[in-house]
């Protein structure tokens, strides 16, 4: 099992190099571990698997009822949906089957719901349903007033984005991919038997390459002779909510997208908060994930009217996704025979659900492109940490605080995590090397006191866990 | 008296009791081995919400006190000194006192005898034990049982489940990070409350940074201040919302002058700068001016919220001033069984007022133990803006509190507070002839009680 984050690279020749450790990347990397023979490596420019946009959505498992039906999106999000859901169950990653509710505020909306479960139906989503007022504040009596109905989609689910992206990455790894962090690709160079990668921590030869770049994919594409599409950054700012007020919202509360625009979602998390976003803002800077007074403002002036009650209660974390957007109604995937490349670009917001649709779809192009496979077979399955609020955690369950004091021990007390937890994470096969990827993993410094209580306490378990600083390096996220 | 008079415990309960030889070992030593001679029920209750844990083992004692800082380790004294059977503290950290165990500066203990916060800690926690309670640390209150004062707990000999005559909440306070401060910017690292600043320094002796701006000026935020200098950081600035420090004159002045450090008023954090680490902060002042103060380290202090999740998760009513359980003269709960006592009532007051009012708790489950009912729930003190909350908060005819503690939001100069009931002023009183400042304690005395009619409507404290 290999994962480096420093030092220099392997300098024998991989099969596949795949650029970009997030949950595309990743589930790539895992579909790609279904043929041993292949020697793949999956590089990132950061120090964890899954710190772009992965790290930073809705954390919703969706159905695609709204996609652009025809789509490859719409037909990879819809078989995504199921193979992940599946994937969840056998993985320990959790998912809550919530549902979602479009509610509608004004009358356009409402003559909007049938449009959109004529579309759910192209989508084959056939279970749909429209519900009048009372139906609707009977299923959500926090509702603020004034909601006059609302389309049921029963399929959405949440998920945790962070345990999918992590367990891909683990399956992977465990299987011989060789995961190389803090590797910034710099330069591609086209060579008669595949490609030399320049990166800031010297070459990488693959004979096939994967651009999973994300917000990056444009300008690696670009490297590679391609003028195909352009990312805008799109930021997305989200307030999360304190577990106080998760029993205020049942369903996901999506916003009706109409001519003005798309509003603000309220959503439970699996992790037993409640999310309150995003914003939609487009930008040059593809590093601007920093909250704005505006856009925190903007946020808890549409949540006041969603769920009133909301406000109330305490935020626990505000952060700022930057999603993919190209301008497009799809996803940009293409592939160039010529040239032993898969481009993987404009996978928006839908890509954690799509991640394994995704990987299947890649994996076939890079056959296609005359990639051979060899044989197949399944990985080992892994078992994640249940980091979910459905279950019960660790120091809550007799046999396993039995066989191990250690999981008894609480360090983080809002989000109940034990010593045991803290010091399996540090032992993991890809271990955090932060003690936000460590959070990450294990929910430690998550809860309402952000480690006014813990935090001494986490950082000393991680320090020693590790030998690493937790000061934070003063160093470009980028 | 021992736990076998434990009343309102059903009889051919199968559910053994712990003999009391069993928890002759405070603290951590509590055996595991402990647990062999308990029937165990295995039949925890999985929900979606996950609220309910597991149920372990199921053990009774008499008086069971959440929190071993200041409020719980003085009721637990006065408990145990006064025959109230067996007094168990929980604590969930490794080592009793609360807050004080990491406030490595004076101001605590009393005027004749001046100690730091941790040797105050340590003296309440010999007390308590000297006295007979048992601390039990590493253990954490997680949830209640259906009714009444039954906790159902965790630690390292696992889940549990524990039935008391009475309960004390005493989970104190704590200052509201970053976050919910709803401060814009990066998620850089090098942001701290002053509790975790302080863990940091005084308890594990961690590098902190260099530079660092500290947020807000009152007593904590000069603590905070200590505690960056003693990591050997250099405070680049003190700023406050407020026209002025909210301390005594003498502590802000030697700050400025001899500490070197400047206090920026009306002056508030705007964003957070730096990826990765924290290069800086924006700060506006109230006229508009705008200026990056270059750091990388930056402390919100104060602000202190209680911390009440088990409040609310046993469904006591709170007080929307305070955010605490709501309580009368004598800190009994909406809950019968359950009393509350210290910061977890008002964020913050003294370790002083916390141990003070433990010991008022104590004199209350003392009483009802022995037999004098539980209060009807009494009419609710209010306050009006610019006040922000009051402590007690219930009329108690039959407890009148020696004070009432309040609190302001902005500085109001020769106050005079009214006191109110349906429409009829009750009572006039100048609580200071100089400036009430916000975070700091004002008080109203008792002499109206007996003017205010208990089966009325709320009793609505106001500046004029």
């Amino acid at each position: 099992m290999t994962v480096t984050a420093d030092g220099p690279l392997p300098s024998t020749p991989y099969d596949v190099a795949i650029v970009g450790a997030g949950v595309v990347g990743c589930a790539i990397a895992r579909a790609l571990a279904h043929h041993p023979r292949l020697r793949v490596a999956l590089v990132e420019a950061q120090d964890d698997v899954g710190q772009g946009t992965s790290k930073a959505n809705t954390a919703i498992l969706h159905t695609g009822f709204d996609a652009a039906p025809g789509t490859l999106e719409a037909r990879l999000v819809r078989e995504g949906h199921r193979l992940l859901g599946a994937y969840a169950a056998e993985s320990g990653i959790p998912v809550e089957r919530t549902g979602a509710l479009l509610v509608a505020w004004d009358e356009e909306q409402l003559a909007a719901l049938p449009r959109l479960a004529e579309k759910a139906g192209r989508n084959s989503r056939t279970d749909t349903r429209l519900l009048g007022p009372g139906e609707l504040y009977a299923r959500e009596p926090h509702l603020g007033p004034g909601a006059l109905g609302a389309l049921h989609v029963p399929g959405e689910s949440i998920i945790c984005p962070w345990t999918t992206t992590l367990a891909y990455a683990t399956q992977a790894v465990r299987a011989g991919t060789d995961l190389h962090l803090g590797t910034d690709v710099r330069e591609v160079e086209r060579t008669p038997d595949g490609h030399r990668l320049t990166t800031s921590r010297g070459t990488l030869r693959t004979r096939y390459l994967v651009n999973a770049a994300g917000l990056h994919a444009d300008t690696l594409d670009r490297r590679l002779g391609h003028e195909d599409f352009t990312v805008t950054p799109r930021r997305g700012q989200l307030l999360v909510y304190d577990t106080f007020a998760r029993p205020l919202v049942r369903h996901i509360l999506l916003p009706v997208p109409t001519a003005l625009g798309k509003g603000v979602l309220v959503a439970p998390t699996v992790h037993g908060n409640v999310l309150l976003g995003p914003t939609a803002e487009d930008l040059p800077d593809k590093g601007a994930t920093e909250s704005t007074a505006d856009g925190l403002a903007l946020l808890r002036e549409k949540g006041r009217r969603i769920l009133p009650a909301l406000l109330d209660e305490e935020v626990t974390a505000v952060y700022a996704g930057l999603r993919a957007a190209t301008g497009d109604e799809d996803y940009r995937i293409a592939a160039h025979p010529g040239q032993a490349y898969v481009t993987v670009g404009g996978i928006r917001s839908t890509g954690l659900t799509a991640s394994l649709a995704i990987a299947a779809h890649v994996t076939g192009l890079l056959a296609a492109t005359g990639l051979d496979l060899g044989p197949a077979r399944a990985p080992e399955p892994v078992t994640m940490p249940d980091l979910g609020r459905a279950s019960p955690r660790p120091c809550q369950e007799p046999e396993r605080v039995a066989a191990d004091p250690e999981y008894g021990t609480l360090v983080c007390h809002c989000e109940r995590v034990s010593r045991g937890e803290i010091r399996d994470a540090l032992a993991a096969t890809i271990p955090p090397r932060t003690l936000e990827g460590l959070r990450r993993r294990t929910r430690a410094r998550a809860g309402r006191c952000q480690g006014f209580y813990c935090g001494a306490a986490v950082r000393e378990l991680f320090e020693r866990g590790t030998g690493r600083s937790a000061a934070g390096a003063r160093h470009d996220e980028r | 008296m021992t736990s076998d008079d434990v009343r309102g415990v059903p009889s051919g309960d199968v559910r053994a009791v712990v003999s009391d030889d069993v928890w002759a070992v405070a603290g951590d030593d509590v055996r595991a081995g402990a647990s062999h001679d308990v029937a165990a029920t295995m039949n925890g209750t999985r929900t979606r919400t996950g609220t309910i844990p597991s149920v372990g083992t199921v053990r009774r004692v008499d008086v069971l006190v959440v929190g071993a800082g200041p409020a719980g380790l003085a009721a637990a004294a006065r408990l145990a000194a006064a025959g109230a059977g067996r007094v168990e503290v929980l604590e969930r950290e490794t080592r009793p006192g609360g807050v004080p165990r990491h406030c490595a500066h004076g101001g605590f203990g009393t005027w004749g005898r001046p100690l730091t916060g941790p040797r105050y800690a340590r003296l309440l926690a010999e007390a308590a034990e000297r006295a007979g309670a048992t601390v039990r640390t590493g253990v954490s209150a997680l949830d209640w049982g259906p009714e009444g004062p039954v906790l159902h707990t965790t630690g390292p000999r696992g889940p549990e489940t524990i039935e008391a005559r009475a309960v004390i909440l005493a989970t104190g306070a704590r200052e509201r990070p970053r976050a919910a401060r709803l401060v814009p910017g990066t998620r850089p690292a090098g942001v701290w409350t002053t509790g975790e600043l302080q863990q940091a320094v005084h308890l594990f002796g961690q590098h902190i940074g260099t530079r660092a701006v500290v947020v807000g000026a009152e007593d904590v935020s000069y603590a905070a201040v200590g505690a960056v200098r003693a990591a050997g950081a250099e405070v680049v600035a003190l700023v406050t919302e407020h026209p002025r420090a909210q301390t005594s004159r003498s502590r802000a002045w030697s700050a400025r002058v001899r500490g070197g450090v400047p206090l920026l008023t009306e002056t508030t954090v705007a964003e957070l700068l730096g990826r990765g680490r924290l290069s800086g902060v924006r700060v506006r002042h109230r006229d508009g001016r705008t200026a990056e103060l270059s750091c990388d380290t930056v402390v919100f202090t104060g602000d202190f919220v209680p911390e009440h999740e088990l409040a609310r998760r046993g469904g006591l009513a709170l007080d929307p001033g305070t955010r605490g359980p709501a309580v009368g003269g004598r800190l009994h709960t909406s809950r019968p069984g359950v009393l509350a006592a210290g910061n977890v009532l008002h964020a913050a007051e003294r370790a002083g007022t916390a141990a003070r009012e433990g010991a008022l708790a104590a004199g209350a489950v003392l009483d009802f133990l022995a037999g004098t009912p539980w209060p009807d729930r009494g009419v609710p003190l209010t306050v009006e803006a610019p006040l922000r909350w009051i402590t007690p908060n219930r009329l108690d005819p039959a407890a009148r509190p020696a004070r009432y503690v309040l609190r302001t939001t902005t500085p109001l100069t020769r106050p005079v507070l009214h006191v109110h009931q349906d429409g009829r002023l009750l009572h006039r009183e100048r609580p200071t002839p100089g400036t009430a400042l916000p975070h700091r304690p004002l008080t109203l005395t008792t002499r109206w009680h007996d003017r205010a009619d208990p089966d009325g409507g709320p009793v609505r404290i106001t500046t004029g």
